[in-house]
């Protein structure tokens, strides 16, 4: 479990990026931040693993403030994919995946063969083990990047806009891969995007925040379009739009849903 | 016999390159001038450069004072340490120390600077302590630039350690100064190809050792002069490698 108690992060130029945040991050879940620019999503999420250290307040993982812990230690054992995969260049993807255990002292080629098996994990196939990334399609070096952040074994994974610079098929795989990775390992993840639809895709819990990471909705996708809190909300998650008002049609016998335009988006299930 | 030829003949003629006053130790005394203040430049350049590439902080008086110290005239700097330090061989290599810094510390904090900032920041983030983000990271990436200044100091170096012999310093010098003084024409010609000849085959030398310093992975692209109050991401090195290479 992760908690955040009234932080508060005001940047060196004087810019509030998040004002008296408080929010829990359930175990095993997938939660999602979501938000505009500027509204404080990346600097919550790095709040997380130290990258940045809150002005006041206090950040708790598993009941353990973090302003204890040694920032790189902690960094170790928390999970960091990042946008553009942020690979080191010089070095072979298996050895990108091993880093960090490298770093916890993991002997090379044990680190080497578990790196193998977690390219395996995440779809990717051993042959490009001894590629450099630059070498590999964006979407491959995202899930090395994933790769790398699961090597530790982390329970927390933070993803800070993983999938926003690959087109949208492979974004669409990796979304799916992410959903298969957080069922089958149980991992907490915090995950920051944009896009409304990618978190009601990927979350159990969605954060919708304002400028100054102000909350302005925290629940499931089903609460938070069943009931928007505000007209904030409703405008973001688009249900003042046509694609979230469905109605069902009866076409051929058969139950048609089509959005407020008439465009059908399903087929209704018995 | 035209000057070439003698040129060349005066190059080959014992007299001229046996001995204690033979080119063969002249050469010699010219390479450790060179090898030597480059060396002792690099001790003093390449940990500043680090710092400031790392740090960030420091950069514009590194840039003046690379750009600076590299406007200073070479003869003029070697008058005057040679008036303080006297003749022999300590105002030479002192000057030529001066000259082998500022390509030495441009190209250690423009490696560094080169460096894509995510992949630095990737790397804080995955856990690497700042000593292993400079060891593991910003050295290895860095590395073509730097040894690209280092090139660029040594072939300075190497030209410019003619003069020592101004202030009765040796190396190559020697002969063209005394060839001058008597008019022998072959000797300052002979010495002249020797001088351009080392210059060129150290030049060849390190083209190929910045080639093979290039981390893979990587292709490496070459420093661009860096002149002062030049905006922070000058220098290009880590181009990505096209797939295939």
């Amino acid at each position: 479990m992760i908690e955040f108690r009234s932080v508060t992060k005001q940047f060196p130029d004087g810019t509030v990026a998040v004002e008296n945040f408080d929010l829990v991050i359930p175990p095993r879940k997938t939660t999602v931040l979501v938000g505009s620019s500027g509204c404080g999503k990346t600097t919550l999420l790095r709040m997380i693993n130290r990258m940045i250290d809150p002005t006041s307040g206090a950040i708790l993982i598993d009941g353990e403030d973090t302003s204890s812990l040694e920032p790189v230690k902690l960094r170790r054992r928390i999970g960091y994919v990042m946008q553009n995969s942020g690979l080191l260049p010089h070095r072979k993807v298996i050895d990108n995946v091993a880093t960090v255990p490298v770093l916890n002292g993991v002997a090379k080629r044990d680190a080497r063969a578990h790196a193998l098996e977690l390219l395996d994990t995440v779809g990717l196939d051993r042959s490009l083990a001894d590629k450099y990334p630059r070498q590999l399609s964006g979407g491959q070096q995202q899930r090395v990047g994933v790769a790398r952040g699961l090597a530790a074994d982390p329970n927390i994974l933070l993803m800070d806009e993983p999938f926003g610079a690959v087109d949208p098929i492979v974004r669409a795989e990796l979304q799916q891969e992410t959903i298969r990775l957080q069922e089958g390992l149980g991992k907490t993840v915090v995950f920051v995007t944009h896009d409304i639809d990618e978190a009601f895709l990927l979350g159990h819990q969605v954060v919708i925040l304002q400028k100054g990471g102000h909350i302005a909705q925290v629940g499931t996708p089903a609460e938070i379009l069943a009931e928007p809190a505000d007209d904030f909300v409703a405008s973001f998650v688009g249900a003042d739009k046509g694609k979230r008002k469905l109605r069902i049609e009866k076409v051929g016998g058969r139950d048609i849903v089509v959005d407020e335009a008439g465009t059908p988006t399903g087929v209704l299930q018995s | 016999m035209n000057l070439v030829a003698e040129g060349i003949a005066w190059i080959f003629d014992p007299a001229n390159y046996a001995g204690p006053q033979g080119w063969i130790v002249r050469l010699v005394e010219q390479l450790l001038y060179t090898f030597g203040a480059t060396a002792i430049a690099a001790v003093i350049a390449v940990p500043l450069g680090y710092l400031v590439g790392h740090t960030g902080r420091g950069r514009d008086l590194a840039v003046s004072l690379s750009g600076g110290f590299r406007a200073l005239p070479s003869l003029g700097v070697l008058i005057l340490l040679g008036l303080g330090l006297g003749i022999g061989f300590r105002a030479p290599l002192l000057t030529f120390v001066i000259i082998a810094i500022p390509p030495i510390l441009a190209g250690a904090y423009a490696g560094f600077e080169s460096i894509d900032r995510k992949t630095i920041d990737a790397a804080r983030a995955v856990g690497m302590t700042e000593w292993q983000v400079i060891t593991q990271v910003e050295i290895p990436l860095g590395l073509p630039l730097l040894i690209g200044g280092v090139r660029s100091s040594l072939l300075q170096v190497v030209a410019t350690a003619t003069l020592a012999a101004y202030v009765s310093g040796g190396a190559l010098g020697v002969f063209i100064f005394e060839a001058f003084a008597t008019s022998n024409y072959p000797e300052a010609l002979g010495a002249s190809i020797l001088v351009t000849a080392l210059a060129l085959a150290l030049e060849g030398i390190f083209a190929l050792v910045q080639k093979l310093v290039v981390p893979r992975g990587v292709v490496a692209k070459e420093l661009k002069e860096v002149r002062p109050r030049s905006s922070r991401p000058l220098a290009v090195a880590g181009v990505p490698a096209q797939e295939g290479k």
